[in-house]
């Protein structure tokens, strides 16, 4: 019994020293935010006082209102894409037969790998041959595509978990195939679509390579392409740079607070499966 | 894992043909999706080799040169010390995240740990972040004013101050212990989340046999949590293989190039540069590479079973 308390003792003050590392970066960003804009910080240390007024001139010297808006849109569309491409795709592979399935979603399946490190330069030459560099579509429609992998291969993992005899039941009533899915299925589907939405959020909300290639105005560049020329331009303001960085962090991170169980499951479970 | 997904439906047919259900509808179902990642995953590749044979620069005319960008690349000393770093990386950001979360688990294998969830959302915290919000945090704790060298002062270890990420001999591994601070958590949280389904009846039988800790850990511990092994290897390795956000951030591949990784060199040479051709050359090699890591990992861990 002692000895499994001490067990105990020590794996409570080793998680803690793991969160504390983990958690103790943010924290000094989070205090150096707090400290007047352009204040010279040396190391971590409390503001004097208490003011948020760092966060409204980073936010407005940063045209923080316009990079969201053009993130928000751009997410919004690939989640809504790829979540309806993906429920239908991954209904047809998780419940019907038809010659080269196999194949087909081994193919689809290569998406969860392929880097966008490979993709973006014959992508920015096709973009910029048909005239859609500095368009959202720059950004909306290469990021379906590749989230299209996960989705349907999340998509097809429910499907096929789901017992048959339900949708058995209702084919027996007449129903057609598209009317089982979207009555019966997606309706009991809601968890696991909802983990691929955030999940896809935040990958498509996090993106960075492509819209550095793909954007060069300022009206169409998203929160991390902002952040990067912010801290180019503001570097040795360290309080407005952090600053800029909590609006660039925040969605994602009040998501994963409130939902922190989608997403783990999503990204512990989803990744090298198939 | 195919096979035994084949048996599981050649068992249960679910789609068996029934009256007004023909199976070729699925051909429907699928092709929206599949037109999107042909046209903007697919063709891309396809596109992407084709370029690679071609000495272009974005502008002008591109000139044919067959697999010339491949030979140089290989011979190139600048692509090569790339991939040198990336090797480097990947010590920091895949095999030191592994080694410590392992040896962690291996400590705390026997305790069921209760409210392990709260500690596993902060752990789990820096995998949700944008790399460059990650980039920017990390540029300033680096800082020769930042946290680390205040840290370094505090305990009497000032002689050791300087700036992380400028410093020729530091940058490198100090952009890898970012990636360590990633990913860590996420080995962490996987290996403890796996170990808790090992069955206790397990350990209590290698206990019987006499095994001690180590054997415990290699006879028990170690295969139990063999799909997690996998799942941690290749999301971190793919990771430290790509890692364009934070070094483009941190040090954008400086200084001189000791932290330029393959993925900097793609962008560097496709839109500042222009070698275009190279570029793709790179981005192609990249782009198998991870693919066989994958296919690799994953295949690995399939046949033991």
């Amino acid at each position: 019994m002692t000895s499994s308390r001490v067990e105990q003792t020590v794996t409570y003050v080793v998680l803690a020293l793991f969160s504390l590392l983990a958690v103790a970066p943010l924290v000094g960003v989070l205090l150096a935010a707090m400290h007047p804009s352009g204040a010279l910080l040396s190391g971590i240390s409390l503001p004097d006082s208490f003011s948020l007024d760092t966060f409204r001139t980073a936010w407005s010297e940063g045209g923080f209102g316009r990079l969201m808006t053009s993130s928000v849109i751009v997410a919004v569309a690939v989640v809504a894409f790829t979540t309806v491409l993906s429920i239908t795709a991954g209904y047809a592979f998780g419940t019907m037969r038809f010659p080269a399935v196999d194949l087909l979603f081994y193919v689809i399946l290569t998406g969860i790998v392929v880097p966008f490190e490979s993709l973006v330069v014959p992508l920015y030459y096709s973009f910029r041959d048909a005239g859609l560099t500095d368009s959202y579509w720059a950004l909306i429609l290469p990021q379906t595509g590749l989230s299209i992998s996960f989705g349907t291969f999340w998509m097809r993992a429910f499907f096929r978990s789901v017992p048959p005899e339900l949708s058995d039941a209702a084919r027996v009533d007449g129903a057609s195939s598209w009317r089982i899915l979207w009555r019966v299925l997606v309706p009991i589907g809601r968890p696991a679509i909802l983990t691929m939405v955030l999940l896809v959020f935040m990958w498509t909300w996090n993106e960075f390579l492509l819209a550095l290639v793909m954007i060069s105005d300022d009206t169409h560049r998203t929160a991390p392409l902002g952040l990067s020329a912010f801290q180019s331009r503001y570097g040795v303001d360290v309080p407005g740079v952090s600053a800029a960085a909590v609006f660039v962090a925040a969605p994602v991170v009040i998501l994963y607070i409130l939902l922190q169980r989608q997403f783990l499951r999503g990204m512990l479970a989803g990744s090298i499966k198939g | 894992m195919v096979a035994a997904e084949r048996g599981r439906r050649w068992r249960r047919p679910r789609a068996a043909p029934a009256p007004g259900q023909p199976r070729l509808i699925g051909y429907l179902y699928i092709l929206p999706a599949f037109a999107v990642f042909a046209v903007f995953v697919i063709a891309p590749m396809i596109d992407g080799a084709w370029i690679s044979l071609f000495q272009w620069d974005g502008v002008t005319p591109g000139r044919w040169v067959g697999l010339d960008n491949y030979r140089s690349a290989l011979s190139d000393p600048a692509v090569r010390s790339a991939f040198m770093h990336s090797l480097v990386l990947v010590l920091f950001y895949a095999a030191l995240p592994i080694a410590v979360g392992l040896g962690l688990t291996a400590l705390l294998s026997h305790s069921r740990v209760r409210g392990i969830t709260a500690v596993r959302t902060i752990i789990f915290l820096p995998q949700v972040l944008a790399a460059v919000v990650i980039g920017v945090s990390w540029k300033w704790l680096y800082d020769p004013q930042g946290p680390i060298n205040q840290l370094l002062s505090a305990v009497g270890l000032g002689g050791l101050r300087r700036p992380w990420l400028g410093d020729f001999t530091t940058a490198l591994p100090a952009v890898g212990v970012i990636g360590t601070w990633v990913t860590t958590g996420l080995c962490l949280v996987l290996f403890m989340a796996g170990v808790q389904r090992i069955p206790l009846s397990r350990y209590e039988a290698a206990r019987v046999d006499g095994a001690g800790p180590l054997r415990e850990f290699f006879a028990v511990t170690l295969p139990g949590l063999r799909n997690e092994l996998a799942v941690a290897l290749s999301l971190t390795v793919i990771t430290a293989l790509r890692s364009f956000d934070i070094i483009f951030v941190t040090t954008k591949g400086g200084p001189g190039t000791e932290t330029t990784v393959p993925s900097l060199l793609i962008y560097q040479r496709a839109f500042v540069t222009g070698q275009v051709g190279s570029a793709a050359a790179i981005g192609a090699i990249m782009g198998v590479l991870i693919l066989a890591l994958s296919v690799g990992i994953t295949r690995l861990v399939e046949e033991r079973r």
